[in-house]
């Protein structure tokens, strides 16, 4: 006779320091069902609309996360510049893609070092961290700062780069392209990752769309939506085609992910290439008065940002759908059936963010 | 940016779950639910996107009036239908999987209700 038990997983656990707890039903080695709780870092930053005015509230939406902020930053302003009717300068629109595109970097680059050690494979730990300080350094050197940058502003952005910096860019991205390379064949091609990871946590594509699954996730059961394809910042104005795999397992996560890495590079270049000259910002006057729903691309997914306002300087609502959110239910489905030994890596894959959906 | 729909849709509780239902049978999918408190009660916005097109779904539930839960065509919805009605207070009935509030561990009950 099978025995049951519930095993615990988080809130703390050393594949995932992130505070996300599941309750593991299991039948002996098997998941049965998966119970979710969040809650234990909830700051109520969304309440906090109400205090701050909405200029001032641009800082807090960086807060939310110190992975995703500069996209936070930038939804919570594009989310106000339609309400308030604002036109952006061009060159403002391609200095915000170009910061996107470097923290989808920094992003994918964190979590191929996180599943690195999670797997034992220490090496690709330390190699896709040192990897991301580079890119730390360029927001450093870009920003001011290397996690919050503070940079988007309703009307625009607050810094320029100039040749300089845009061409330390340049340099930049090929020196971590070529280094990438060696390093992404090395993990797609290694005996352990595929045994780990090939044919584990499989997700149809109709099962992520059913389930909302959005981001790496959805395009790796081969759907390819990809919110940047809506054009906002510059993106309307470069080419690239959303990275898809068809298998919808743990492998193909990975592989979408390390693909767009690979995409940013070419994205940072093409904006480089066509940024034109101009103003960064343009002044504001008024308060915002009506709602608008703005749909971005974070490294994790589709975020949705509504602002709510009634004229005055304090906003009546801001909303932030995360893509964690949207991803904690076909995370659930996915352990339904699986091993125990494979859910640590199977959450990994999907790259769950607590602190974005701890808002 | 690209010329895509994006429009908000008032309606009564009477036309919500028809309308619910029409979407699911229409491919279209669950984006976002959110829920703002107004004067009286709340106002609950659900979004749903096919391709790059969105359409918000807009009801106003009066404080303690039921809403009836849309997991039944959307299951995906728990994690944002739990959202509402543990932190705003919004009464939505038979969410399924049934948490039983518990999704959300926090110490205050409905800290994003407006409270008088």
């Amino acid at each position: 006779m099978p025995n049951r038990s519930v095993i615990p997983f988080g809130p703390q656990h050393p594949v995932l320091p992130e505070p996300v707890h599941l309750d593991l039903v299991l039948k002996d080695e098997i998941v049965e069902e998966a119970i979710p709780s969040i809650g234990f870092i909830h700051r109520g930053l969304e309440k906090l609309v109400k205090k701050r005015d909405y200029k001032q509230y641009t800082y807090i939406a960086e807060r939310v996360c110190g992975i995703c902020s500069c996209g936070h930053g930038l939804g919570y302003c594009l989310a106000v510049e339609q309400v308030m009717n604002v036109e952006v300068p061009d060159r403002a629109k391609y200095l915000r893609t170009i910061w996107m595109e470097m923290s989808r970097v920094h992003s994918h680059l964190l979590w191929l070092g996180l599943l690195g050690d999670a797997m034992g494979f220490e090496s690709l730990h330390m190699e896709s961290w040192r990897l991301r300080e580079k890119i730390l350094d360029m927001f450093d050197e870009t920003t001011g700062g290397r996690i919050i940058h503070s940079v988007n502003q309703v009307g625009g952005v607050q810094r320029d780069m100039d040749f300089a910096m845009l061409n330390g860019i340049l340099h930049a991205v090929d020196d971590i392209e070529r280094e990438m390379k060696p390093i992404v064949r090395t993990f797609l091609h290694d005996y352990s990752v595929q045994t780990r990871l090939k044919g584990v946590g499989i997700l149809s594509a109709d099962e992520a769309v059913s389930l909302g699954a959005v981001g790496p996730m959805l395009r790796a059961s081969g759907v390819d939506y990809d919110a940047r394809k809506l054009g906002v910042c510059a993106y309307g104005d470069l080419e690239f085609e959303p990275a898809v795999s068809k298998d919808g397992d743990s492998f193909a996560r990975c592989e979408v992910r390390l693909n767009e890495i690979f995409q940013s590079f070419s994205l940072i270049r093409q904006a480089i290439n066509k940024i034109p000259q101009g103003d960064i910002n343009v002044p504001v006057k008024g308060n915002p008065e009506g709602e608008a729903f703005i749909r971005i691309e974070q490294p994790r997914g589709e975020a949705v940002y509504y602002v709510k306002g009634d004229g005055s300087k304090y906003l009546d609502r801001f909303r932030l759908r995360t893509p964690t959110t949207s991803n904690i239910p076909p995370m659930v489905s996915l352990l339904k059936g699986s091993q125990l030994a494979d859910v640590p890596l199977i959450i990994l894959t999907i790259d769950p963010c607590i602190s974005c959906t701890e808002r | 940016m690209e010329d895509f729909r994006s429009e908000i849709k008032k309606m009564s509780m009477a036309e919500f779950f028809p309308a619910i239902a029409h979407m699911k049978s229409d491919g279209w999918r669950l984006s976002q639910i959110c829920a703002t408190c107004i004067p009286g009660g709340y106002e609950m916005s659900y979004s749903f996107c096919k391709d790059y097109d969105m359409v918000t779904l807009r009801i106003e539930p009066g404080e303690n009036e039921e809403v009836a839960s849309i997991t039944q065509i959307y299951p995906c919805a728990f994690i944002q239908e739990s959202e509402a009605a543990e932190l705003f207070g919004v009464k939505i009935c038979n969410i399924k999987p049934d948490y039983r509030n518990g999704i959300y561990r926090i110490d205050e009950e409905t800290p994003f209700r407006d409270k008088e």
